[in-house]
């Protein structure tokens, strides 16, 4: 196999639950070494259990949430309770390039694995520590997980049916924050590759919500003005909105026979002719209602109903099949039993066969970006908890078995 | 419009030189697509193009001509990162595939930015931000009330999806800069759309996958929840951010009753539960439940508004927001960056280029054209 981009580079990562491992997963996906350091004491809780997968599993290894977010990585054990884990953990530090961590501020100082203490160990050292609202600041302590980032950082308020509920996002937003860390540290990594200089990246991960929605603000910024929930309906375009269709083949999240829907998005003029081209009788075209952006912005909700009496009658494959043919953008919403079967995602290769000793065989999503030369890939399996004991504390520190193992039973590396 | 300018914004604040080309006359779009201040349209006043484009320089140039095409060649020798947005086959129609840039420049890194790439069946659909937010599941994967939930799915606000995509654009470039020392050439890097999207949803895709009928849990204790004057969300997951909201809720005595005993029970029992949280929430406002629960350790998040995320004291202490001068925008308070480096901090550079503000620096001062030239250039509507 080809060797990544970031081939050479390793990572020794604290980080846990989804976030923090999203970030080092495309880390290792580009192909640094990421040594992941967990403790049977203090379990990454996707290894534990999840409302999503269910009761207490068989064993930490068993969980493929975990699996999936942690694909590409290895795993040691350590308990840094333990002065002689911390020691280790800073040995470590000594010969990686990056250390990252999404814990509480303030908890790897106490550790005694702070950016001062390993800059000790590593002058250059390049450290990232994620947290819910940044590690400085009055409310630095604070705690939260996605639906909280969603929630401060203004996505919620502007996401939702109109005069319904907030809402409060899904998981991805752990995930983008991991994204964010990731380039993070590959900025680190640039300026350290022209300068030989380390640093500290502190980030919120509210604030990479903000970010990521950040002409919205503008809005306050210049008229004071705060945008609210508008749900599918666009700030110009129009029709544009999700519309029902017939109940399709196969299983879906709400189960078999439940409601489907097409996205139909029309901006232009000649999108909107190409729409009437399809939608035909009852002189669309010639309506004053809908002669222009304006009035059909005006009109959008006449205009979905018409939409919607076309729709209804269709599956959202046909009502996609017969508007993309006639150049108007449409896609069916697929959930997540849909696009595991996605032809275009198949042929794409969006999906891909995982190894695993315990789980067995199992899909994970291949790297979303292509690159020609140094491909990113999936290199290996999610670890096994203490899998790469040996060989990071054996064959990279030099720490002889029988240590190893003595450490093992004082449980320093458990 | 926004996919690939906020791919080159997070470049250029991170410190890159960035030259956006946008087409003479008309430029990007998203110059059309405001907010304006006072409403009024104006190309130089869009606030979506202002976010995207502070600190960049910008020049006018328009490749479907020939001698457009020869200002881009002489400008790529230099360059170290080419990043465009065109549809599937049009680089190729102009004479700038990938094989013919790396055959030029070989040091060049090109990140295309498609929404369904080169191949497979939806190579040639169209589609807007809408289209791929609910077609790569992002809708789909909402825990919600039943009854919201059946008004159907709703896209996320402010076109998140598309800086979803320049965020793992920026990402893929970088790493493909990282090893050019290495390698001693730039390379392709082919980003979509879709697969961006799809990837910020691996675990529930990847639950599906293996599983088609994975269970379905009623979701949370907590969660969204109404408050006084809002809404908030209360996550309190481990079972110490439990007993942390049960003691400031004054340790109920319901909270004793064996279905509260772990996260799966009080799951499985939430229309219990639920109730109890509700009517308790209801009594405060979103902020003193934010202070009342992470003083307790209980990760609680009131839903702000983004008047309130401005106003937001650890966020504006941090340096999250700065105030920058625009000639035409003026002085307004834009957000800066979600990560804080300590030995190369974001700064404001320069604001957001007015059309073709660079040109005369770019085209005379490195190509060394005159000024005359440009004229001609521009007359026959290349720049």
């Amino acid at each position: 196999m080809k060797e990544g981009p970031l081939a050479g580079v390793r990572i020794l990562d604290f980080t846990w639950a989804w976030a923090g491992p999203q970030g080092t997963l495309l880390l290792a996906l580009l192909g640094a070494e990421v040594i992941k350091v967990e403790s049977r004491q203090r379990l990454d809780h996707a290894r534990v259990r999840s409302l999503m997968t269910g009761p207490v599993l068989a064993s930490p290894d068993h969980s493929t949430i975990f699996s999936d977010l942690n694909v590409g990585k290895l795993g040691v054990t350590l308990d840094l309770t333990k002065p002689r884990a911390v020691e280790i953990a800073r040995r470590l530090a000594g010969i990686c390039d990056v250390v990252t961590a999404n814990m509480r501020p303030g908890t790897l100082e106490r550790l005694g694995l702070g950016y001062e203490d390993l800059r000790a160990v590593k002058p250059d050292i390049i450290m990232l520590c994620s947290s819910a609202v940044g590690g400085t600041g009055p409310e630095r302590t604070y705690v939260g997980y996605a639906p909280t980032f969603a929630a401060l950082g203004g996505l919620s308020s502007i996401t939702g049916h109109r005069n319904g509920p907030p809402s409060p996002l899904s998981g991805a937003v752990d995930l983008r924050v991991g994204t964010t860390c990731a380039l993070a540290v590959l900025a680190a990594l640039y300026h350290h590759q022209r300068t030989g200089e380390g640093q500290y990246v502190d980030l919120s991960s509210t604030e990479v919500v903000s970010a990521l929605v950040g002409g919205v603000f503008m809005e306050y910024a210049m008229n004071r003005r705060v945008p609210g929930r508008d749900g599918n309906w666009d700030r110009t375009m129009s029709p544009h909105n999700c519309y029902p269709c017939q109940p399709g083949e196969g299983g879906s999240i709400a189960g078999e026979g439940s409601q489907r829907w097409v996205s139909i998005a029309v901006g232009s003029d000649e999108e909107w002719r190409a729409l009437c081209s399809v939608l035909g009788e009852g002189g669309l075209e010639v309506d004053p209602r809908f002669a222009d952006v304006v009035s059909r912005w005006r009109h959008r909700e006449e205009l979905d109903d018409i939409v919607s009496a076309w729709t209804r009658d269709r599956t959202p494959d046909e009502v996609t099949e017969t508007l993309q043919k006639a150049g108007v953008a449409a896609m069916p919403v697929l959930d997540g039993a849909a696009l595991a079967q996605d032809p275009h995602l198949r042929e794409r290769g969006a999906l891909e066969k995982v190894e695993h000793p315990v789980i067995g065989s199992r899909l994970a999503l291949a790297p979303p970006w292509r690159l020609s030369d140094t491909p990113a890939a999936i290199r290996r399996p999610s670890p096994c908890l203490g899998e790469h004991n040996g060989y990071v504390l054996g064959q990279l520190l030099g720490i002889p078995d029988e240590e190893i193992e003595e450490l093992a039973r004082d449980g320093v590396v458990a | 419009m926004i996919a690939g300018p906020y791919c080159t914004k997070l470049l250029a604040d991170l410190g890159a030189e960035v030259l956006k080309i946008e087409e003479p006359a008309r430029g990007d779009p998203a110059r059309k697509a405001g907010p304006f201040p006072q409403d009024i349209p104006h190309p130089e006043r869009s606030g979506l193009f202002l976010y995207l484009n502070t600190n960049k320089l910008g020049i006018t140039l328009d490749v479907a001509t020939a001698s457009g095409r020869h200002l881009l060649r002489e400008l790529l020798r230099d360059a170290d990162i080419l990043v465009e947005d065109l549809p599937p086959g049009r680089a190729e129609a102009l004479g700038l595939s990938h094989e013919a840039l790396a055959a030029a420049y070989p040091q060049l890194v090109v990140t295309s930015i498609t929404a369904f790439g080169s191949s497979g069946p939806y190579r040639d659909w169209r589609a807007h931000h809408l289209n791929l937010y609910h077609g790569s599941g992002h809708s789909s994967f909402i825990y919600q009330d039943p009854r919201e939930a059946a008004k159907g799915p709703v896209v996320g606000g402010g076109y998140i999806g598309e800086y979803d995509v320049g965020l793992a654009a920026a990402l893929a470039t970088l790493a493909a800069v990282l090893v050019r020392p290495k390698t001693g050439r730039g390379q392709q890097v082919e980003v979509t759309k879709l697969e961006a999207l799809v990837a910020l949803e691996r675990v529930d895709i990847a639950r599906f996958a293996n599983d088609p009928t994975p269970i379905r849990r009623p979701g949370m204790v907590g969660g969204l929840v109404r408050c006084r004057d809002g809404y908030v969300v209360i996550t309190a997951v481990q079972n110490r951010q439990w007993q942390g909201l049960m003691e400031i809720m004054g340790n109920p005595a319901w909270a004793q009753d064996e279905i509260c005993r772990d996260e799966i029970s009080r799951s499985l029992h939430r229309n219990e539960i639920q109730p109890y949280v509700e009517e308790w929430a209801a009594h405060y406002t979103g902020e003193e439940l934010y202070r009342r629960g992470q003083e307790a350790n209980v990760p609680v998040g009131p839903v702000r508004t983004v008047a309130e995320v401005m106003a937001w004291e650890q966020a504006r202490q941090r340096g999250f927001i700065a105030e920058i001068e625009h000639p035409e925008a003026g002085r307004l308070e834009y957000l800066t960056a979600a990560y804080g480096f300590s030995e190369t901090p974001w700064r404001a550079e320069r604001p957001a280029p007015l059309l073709g503000e660079h040109n005369d620096e770019v085209y005379c001062g490195r190509l060394g054209y005159s000024r005359r030239d440009l004229a001609r250039l521009s007359a026959a509507g290349v720049i």
